[in-house]
This record gives C-alpha cells, structure tokens and sequence, in this order.
C-alpha cells in the first residue's frame, strides 16, 4: 500500500461526501442530509434479518463458513484487568488457533487496548501483518473507548499514541451524546480529525473503524444516520458496539449498517467495511452474518479488509464447530484454550 | 354426551424447559397390546448436544451446593413423587400392562428409592473418603468428588419407574448432572419424572431427560468429548460393546449394561461410580 493512492481516495472521498451532503460539513447540511434519507422499516427489517438466518449451510459449507469465520474474527480483549501476559496469549491464540491443528486459520487481527499494542506487536514478530496482505494486524480501541468522554484533544493523543506504537486498525467510538442532540458537525469533524491523526510517520494510514454505538442510538433510522455520517467522514469500517452495553450486536443492525454500506458502493463504488461486535457467541449466529453480507453486499465482501467479527468466546465455539465436523463426534470446552 | 379424546403430545425435558424435538419428530407410546396413549418427542443427536450442554452450565452451581442442600433437594422431590403417586401408578399400569398393585408397589419402591439415595447426599463423603496414614508430618486426605456430566441410558425393560430412578438418583447424590435416555417404548414415566423436576427445587439443567431411540443417541452420547461418564445400564440391546470403544475415545467412563431382577439395584457402589477421587497434603501442626 503506497501513500498516494490512499491519499488521492481521501481527498476523492472528502470531496464526494461534501458533495452529497451539499456544501461544509456544518450541523444544518448534516442534518438536513441524514434526515433526508428515507426512514427503515423496521418490521420488514426484522423480518429480513430472520429469514436470513434461516438458510441452511451445512457439511460443505459450514465447513468454508467455519474456516471463513476464523479468518475474520478480531480477538479481542478489552479488560481492566488485561495484562500483557493476558495480551501474549491472546495472541498465541491468534497465530495457532488449534494447537492440535495446524490447518487451522488465523484470526485477522487482535483487538486490544491501546496500552497494549507493543505487546501485541512484540508477541507477532515476524506474524504481524502491519499493512501486508497475510498475517495477523493489530488492532487498538482508542478515542477514550468505551465512553468516547474526554476532550478531542486527548482522543487525538490515545489515537496517535496507538498508531505510533504500531497499531494497524484503530477503533474509534463516536460522541454518542452529540450525535443524540443533533450536532452531527462535531461527530463529523471529529471522525475526519481521528482519520488524520491515523496517518504514519512515513505517509500510511491505519485503518480506522468506526463505533457506532448502537445500542445507545435507540432506533435503527439513528443507526443508518450513524453509518451514514461515519461513511461520509471517512470511516474505512462501521462497527455496531463496544461489546461494554448491552444490546450489542444483532443481527437486524448490523444488516441496516450492510445495507447503509451497499449504497454508499453503488453511489461512489467504494467499499467500507462492517464490524458486528459483541454479543456474537456461536458459530451458529456467526454463520447467520455471513449470509446476511453475502445475500446484501456480496461475496467480495467476505475478507478480512471489508468485514469482521469482534469477539472473545466465539472463536471456541467455532473451534469446537471445527473439531465436530473434523472428528465426527462433539467437542468440549476441555478441547479448546481458555482465553 | 361423549368427550372428545384429547391425546397428548409430550415434549423433552433440557435445561428446566420442554422444547420440542429439534427434529420434530414424535413418536406413538402404545399399551403393550397396542393401543395408543400418547405422543412422545423422539429425540434426536441435536437434542442429545443441547442437553450435554445445559447439563454442563448446570454443573457448577448442583456440586457446589452443600451436600446437605443436596439431599435436602432430593427429599423434596421423593415428597412431589408421592403426591404424584396415583399418575404414576396409573400411567405405569397402562404402559406396562401390570395390575393396579403391581403399579403401586413399584411407585413405592422407586420412591423409596430415592429417599435411600438422597440420605447418601452428606453421608457418601465419610464413607468413601478418607485420612490416609503418610510416614510425615502431613494429613493426606481423599475425597470424592463428581465426575460431571453423566450420560445415562435407562433401563429399557422391567419398571420403567424403578428402572429410571435407580438409574438417575445415584448419579445425582454427589453433584453430577444428568443427560437420561428415557425407555423407549415406555417413556411415560420419564416424562412426568420431568413434570415433577420442573417444579421442584432442582436447578433447570440438573437432569435433562430425552426420549426417543438409545441406539440413535447412546453412539454420540459416548463419543461426546463434554460427557465425563455414561451409565450403559439399558443399553443391553444396542451395539454396547462399540459405545465403550467410542467413549474410551474421550476418556469417558463406562459402566456397562446390567439386566434381571436385581439390575442397579441400590448400592454406594452406584454412587461412587460417578466420582473421583481427589487427594490432598497438608501440613500438620507440629505441637
């Protein structure tokens, strides 16, 4: 990845955006813009959203689905009590998923707090994607994650201090509070002024999710407000929760933010990716969001760059999924690693 | 007038709840001289995987309680056992094509059962454990403790009461939790074995109670890699010897078929089948 290009399709980005929202990025264009889109319809929503997860995917198929879902899982850990010890295992646990099997995928990245990122880093060595194609990427929750409460000015610093420590994703939480009272501007500014201190010393940017929130934003017309706003900010991802509160992830929202980045493609062709986090446990709901990407936005969708799990527990139910299918008779906890 | 018939169409019992049969199959209970009496769920593999799994979150919490809360949970379902005892009786004469006293002695019996089995709960740990005498200024202590989760197939034939309860209480006095393939062609014990569970004091995933066909489920019962134990106590008919073989696998621990008169007949050693034995050093004082 070279620094021009990616520089070019910000500015081309930036430039569309202003374009379509008419004018600066000031509170009353965002406003008129994002409610101007037409609202959901939240029972045909649901609906849709239930008859996705309907669709039978076995033998075969579960067997790629299960292997894909590996792929795309952020292993995350986003505790107080994380060391980094806690972080080295967790990374272990990226590299050699099944220790029994060493066909087994790795996860796309590892997803830690800030503080933890050189950990991170040290503990992939050679294993760390930073920018290549294969390999495991890091990635830091910033932006004073969960909460997003603190001034900009010490966001911009968690996030630049991450990046410089070698974060490759940085997980950006957005001002829920302004959001809710209309100041679309200032979630606006803010998400562009994160983008920019993403940048690298050496011109390459990292790349930045955006966290919705979404069981904060009440309704699923703020969730395609949201999605919206953060697409037209620059967000390269839209990621639904923290995984802190409760709802996080489901699936009729994370469709909404599918269909929000299905539009966006065909109205500029660039492609944003999605991030359900929390609250995803099985494989069995796992496989349910990969029909729901592959049935909206497309198959080209299923990669580590356009969509990602966050989670901790899942990847041991797949495991387990894996181990079934491979031994022919069910798997255990006792089988897979604790954290 | 008439009444109409209402047949009844019953339902599994995992985790305190009666889902239907993942598969929605049901089957026909019959009289022994064919009549119908009810439709049972036949349980399939899913079912059995969601049962291994309710019965393993049910496991922290049934043997962590106190072995004396333990027994007492026991007691109060022997007390619902008698207050159900004419259902019971009704349904095993019905099922079983015994007379009235038959029925009635086997209830009796199966309660009596229990209460026996529920004494043990804060009693087995004196009997089977142990301070062991070490050259040292130690104690070393063995203790049993529960294995787990125990797969149970029940008995297919004699008192399907009886048969059940002899099967299911033993493993449970020391704080296993229990997935039960039922009599196939006799569930109706099992099933209102369950009714009764449901409403007593017994955490919801203690005992998980399927029924439908053991030869179907027992294979991935045995090669389940979360089941510690599996009680073939009923499984006399199907291919056992390959159930041991599968569920060696998974170091899973067997008990094999019994049949006759006196088949699980209650004894400390039924109890004691499910546990294992944990030893513990510790320093003496030296004054």
């Amino acid at each position: 990845m070279t620094s021009t290009p990616v520089v070019a399709t910000q500015a081309s980005t930036r430039s569309r955006a202003l374009a379509l929202i008419g004018g600066e990025a000031t509170d009353a264009n965002l406003r008129r813009y994002l409610h101007g889109i037409p609202g959901i319809d939240a029972v045909g929503l649901e609906q849709r959203a239930a008859a996705l997860g309907t669709r039978s995917i076995k033998t075969s198929s579960k067997k790629r689905a299960i292997d894909t879902i590996i792929g795309l899982i952020d292993l995350t850990t986003l505790e107080g009590a994380d060391t980094p010890g806690k972080v080295r295992s967790l990374v272990g646990k990226a590299l050699t998923p099944d220790p029994v099997d060493p066909g087994c995928p790795r996860v796309a990245a590892v997803c830690v707090y800030g503080d933890m990122v050189p950990y991170a880093v040290e503990a992939l060595g050679s294993a760390h994607a930073a920018g290549r194609d294969q390999g495991v990427s890091v990635a830091s929750v910033a932006t004073a994650f969960p909460s997003g409460r603190a001034s900009l000015a010490v966001k911009l610093a968690d996030v630049a201090d991450a990046v410089a420590a070698g974060a490759d994703e940085i997980d950006m939480v957005i001002d829920r509070g302004a959001f809710l009272s209309g100041r679309f501007g200032q979630v606006y500014d803010e998400i562009v002024a994160v983008k920019d201190a993403c940048r690298r010393a050496d011109g390459s940017v990292a790349h930045l999710k955006v966290i919705l929130e979404t069981g904060e934003l009440g309704t699923y017309d703020n969730v395609r407000r949201a999605s919206w706003l953060a697409i037209l900010a620059g967000g390269d991802f839209i990621k639904t929760s923290t995984g802190k509160m409760q709802p996080a992830a489901t699936l009729p929202v994370t469709l909404s933010m599918i269909e929000v980045v299905r539009d966006w493609h065909r109205l500029t062709g660039a492609k944003v990716g999605v991030k359900p986090a929390g609250g995803i446990r099985t494989s069995k709901d796992a496989i349910k969001y990969l029909v729901a990407v592959a049935e909206t936005v497309g198959d080209e969708w299923l990669t580590p760059g356009l969509f990602r799990f966050g989670a901790s527990s899942l990847l041991n139910d797949v495991l387990m999924q894996r181990q079934k299918m491979q031994g022919g008779h069910y798997s255990g906890p006792d089988y897979v690693t604790i954290d | 007038m008439t009444r109409l018939a209402v047949p009844k169409t019953y339902k599994l019992y995992i985790g305190g709840t009666f889902p239907r049969s993942e598969s929605g199959r049901v089957y026909a209970v019959t009289t022994p001289g064919g009549d119908f009496l009810a439709n049972a769920a036949q349980a399939s593999r899913k079912d059995a995987r969601d049962a291994v799994v309710a019965a393993r979150s049910a496991f922290g919490g049934w043997s962590r309680a106190t072995p004396y809360n333990r027994g007492q949970v026991l007691y109060r379902i022997a007390e619902l056992l008698e207050g159900r005892r004419t259902q019971f009786a009704h349904e095993i004469m019905q099922s079983e094509g015994v007379p009235a006293p038959a029925a009635g002695r086997q209830v009796d019996e199966a309660i009596d059962r229990w209460v026996w089995y529920a004494g043990w709960a804060d009693k087995y740990l004196q009997v089977a454990g142990n301070a062991n005498p070490v050259s040292g200024p130690y104690f070393n202590l063995s203790v049993p403790e529960p294995t787990g989760v125990v797969a149970i197939i029940a008995p297919q034939s004699g008192g399907s009461l009886l048969g059940l309860v002899s099967a299911v209480a033993p493993a449970l006095v020391s704080g296993n939790t229990v997935v039960v393939v039922a009599d196939e062609t006799r569930p109706l014990s099992a099933i209102t074995l369950g009714e009764v569970l449901a409403t007593s004091d017994v955490p919801g995933g203690v005992v998980n109670i399927l029924t439908g066909s053991p030869a179907e489920m027992a294979p991935w019962l045995a090669s389940h890699a979360d089941v510690n134990a599996i009680d073939l106590l009923g499984a006399g008919d199907v291919d056992w010897v390959h159930l041991e073989i599968d569920a060696a696998e998974t170091l899973t621990r067997v008990l094999q078929p019994e049949s006759g008169a006196d088949a699980a007949a209650p004894s400390l050693a039924r109890i004691l089948a499910f546990t294992e034995t944990k030893t513990v050093w510790h320093t003496k004082g030296l004054l």
